[in-house]
């Protein structure tokens, strides 16, 4: 039957596509995590930065007619907001989870109100590069039309583990993360390097909040995120705080999100609540099969409040 | 500097209700009622009034009201279906004196209008898409819908008429009767032109999920679906998807026609604006209104959008033709024999349910042509 479908090769390759298209706010929001968790302080407050990013950047491109620009301010409007929560923590006596859930609510909430008259228009949206150009099928040609914040992001790994490892900056952020007290002791300032760890946390998340407003799905509107920001900083523990690791289950996050509606399109229509739960469900498996009653989970920076 | 000014309980619990009782005194004043003169109207929506969509269909019929003279409107958006809506409808009672309200979303009616038309019996509440029953619920409320399932007939016809690969496509959020209508009337408007049209349908599972109706929609143009239409809260990322990859689409609720300049064919939209400011003036004249409203093309309940560029002759002349047979009345869509997609008859051959028949309201079955399931 020559009509353009894919049938049942469709599912492996939307599994692919939408790893592709779905896992890019996964991405940026995990590895901001990532390093802000590395340096000892969880942010939580991700998911409002998130959200917030989706909605300066929609706003700034459909004002200023480039969308490049919109990204720009996504970061910068994240990099506010993890100022804010680092600033907030640095305090004495507080709770780094509690300001987290505090800034998400407040970031959620500003951008609905803030965003309301950003729903109705369209924004001009990000370029994406043609990479299936070798294909002469259309489905393949779609699926690996790639968006330059997936290579940033994919770059972004690979240096993000470099710099944590070899880099005198990405030690710096290691003792921090390790102990606060041996930091002091050797003349390291703990909140200003948590600031600055937050606050490249805050940009990246703002980055891939962007992503969703002006690439995938391209629109801005208050369902935007559905809890995208939440699931990354969950990605963070999954993947044992390992950019690399976070690159890959960002994509497995993807992937598997793609699959509920790919499988019922090719006429696999039973238990889709099921199928759309499978991420979820993924992760509790990895969860509970990697995890131990006796020894911390490894890679845990030591002074995450977490896991102390 | 001057000595610390120390408040003590009691100096503040004076001032407190010193300060309530000029709140008491001051609307008992004579201006603040003076607005009353004029009809205020309470419109509540579930999202945000401008989203190409359930709700912005709304918001119009609304701006209509406004229009009116000795109406004041007043608009309340993204009020979930809980127990906030209760207090939304309350403070535009207690603050704004509003007497007529139109709580606008499915999920409002039970219990959360019934309770607050207990309480005020004297206001008239408005829901739509409720099924009021005479002696079950207050004779303060009523409840209308449309039946936009003869639109979405109409989108079928246009659609079979434009696809080439005999595919269609259908992102639908959750299997619930008036989505199952819509699904089936689409596919059967489709099949009326060409019985060999297929429509693979893929529930998202919820009214606003924009990353998996984006999702859905890709893997249904990957199949091979050339013609995507919906039911979800905002069809806005549906449409712009489709156009983007280059295929048609018809739109729901509102028209989208403006996000898809070259692919957008037709679409099934409300027509509030009727139904509201028949209601207002209804009102206005002191006249009783109607508990239950029920109406589709013929009685303007619902339109169809202006036919898109890649619309074909042919396609124009058959959907015309059919619209004509709504307007006069005499057009049936759901007639036997009707087979449901797993082979059993829904309708034996014969008979006929009409648009009031009450048995679709409680629709459960796809019918034969679509792909999916409801379960």
């Amino acid at each position: 039957m020559d009509d353009g479908g894919l049938g049942w090769w469709g599912v492996p390759l939307a599994v692919l596509a939408g790893a592709i298209r779905v896992s890019t706010p996964f991405l940026f929001v995990s590895l901001g995590e990532c390093l802000t968790e590395k340096s000892g302080r969880i942010n939580l407050g991700l998911e409002g930065t998130l959200v917030m990013g989706a909605m300066s950047g929609y706003a700034v491109a459909y004002g200023t007619g480039n969308p490049w620009a919109g990204v720009l301010v996504a970061g910068l409007a994240g990099t506010v907001f993890g100022v804010l929560h680092a600033a907030i923590c640095s305090l004495e006596r507080v709770n780094d989870i509690a300001v987290g859930i505090a800034l998400m609510l407040l970031g959620t909430g500003l951008a609905f109100f803030l965003g309301k008259p950003f729903i109705q228009p369209q924004a001009p949206q990000l370029p994406s590069l043609a990479l299936g150009w070798w294909s002469d099928v259309p489905q393949v040609q779609s699926a690996l039309r790639i968006n330059a914040l997936f290579l940033a992001g994919l770059l972004l790994a690979p240096l993000l583990v470099w710099a944590l490892r070899c880099t005198r900056w990405g030690m710096v952020v290691r003792i921090v993360g390790e102990s606060a007290e041996a930091a002091r002791a050797m003349g390291y300032p703990v909140n200003a390097v948590r600031m600055a760890a937050t606050a490249t946390g805050g940009f990246l998340a703002g980055v891939g909040g962007s992503f969703l407003s002006l690439y995938y799905p391209g629109s801005w509107n208050e369902g935007l995120s559905s809890g995208q920001g939440i699931t990354a900083v969950a990605l963070v523990i999954f993947a044992r705080w390992d950019p690399m690791l976070c690159f890959y289950a960002a994509l497995l996050f993807g992937g598997a999100g793609a699959l509920g509606p790919a499988l019922q399109s090719v006429g696999v229509t039973q238990g889709y609540y099921l199928l759309n739960a499978a991420p979820y469900i993924l992760t509790l498996a990895i969860m509970i099969a990697t995890s131990s009653s006796r020894h911390r989970l490894a890679g845990a920076p030591a002074e995450l409040s977490v896991t102390r | 500097m001057a000595a610390p000014h120390r408040l003590s309980r009691r100096t503040l619990l004076h001032t407190v209700s010193a300060a309530g009782a000029l709140g008491v005194l001051g609307s008992a004043l004579p201006w603040r009622p003076a607005l009353a003169k004029d009809l205020v109207v309470g419109f509540v929506y579930v999202g945000p009034r401008d989203d190409f969509g359930y709700n912005q269909a709304h918001a119009e019929g609304a701006a209509a009201v406004r229009a009116l003279p000795g109406v004041k409107v007043l608009e309340e958006e993204k009020v979930p279906e809980t127990v906030d809506v209760e207090k939304s409808m309350e403070s535009m009672i207690a603050l704004d004196g509003a007497r007529l309200l139109f709580p606008t979303s499915f999920g409002y009616f039970d219990p959360h209008v019934l309770k607050v038309a207990k309480k005020h019996s004297s206001l008239t509440f408005l829901h739509c898409g409720g099924l009021w029953t005479e002696g079950k619920h207050p004779a303060n409320v009523g409840s209308y819908f449309g039946y936009i399932d003869e639109a979405q007939y109409l989108s079928g016809i246009v659609a079979a008429h434009t696809s080439k690969t005999k595919k269609l496509g259908f992102v639908a959020a959750k299997p619930i009767p008036q989505v199952l209508r819509n699904i089936n009337s689409f596919t059967l408007g489709a099949r009326s032109v060409d019985p060999a049209v297929t429509t693979a349908v893929i529930f998202t599972g919820d009214w606003s999920m924009p990353v998996k109706e984006a999702e859905a929609a890709n893997s249904l143009i990957d199949q091979g679906v050339d013609v995507v239409t919906c039911h979800v809260d905002s069809p806005k990322v549906v449409v712009e998807t489709a156009e983007r990859r280059g295929i048609f689409c018809t739109g729901y609720h509102a028209s989208q026609a403006a996000l898809a300049p070259k692919g957008y064919l037709t679409g099934a939209e409300w027509n509030w604006a009727k139904v509201y400011t028949d209601y207002v003036t209804l009102v206005l004249a002191g006249k009783t209104v109607p508990n239950l409203v029920r109406g589709g093309l013929k009685e303007g309940v619902v339109k169809t959008s202006a036919y898109g560029p890649a619309v074909s002759d042919a396609a124009r002349a058959n959907a015309d033709a059919v619209k004509a047979q709504f307007m006069d009345g005499s057009f049936v869509i759901y007639k036997g024999p009707l087979k449901d997609n797993k082979g059993n008859t829904v309708i034996a051959a014969g008979e006929a349910q009409g648009q009031t028949d009450i048995a679709l309201e409680s629709m459960n079955y796809l019918v034969e042509g679509v792909t999916g399931s409801i379960g």
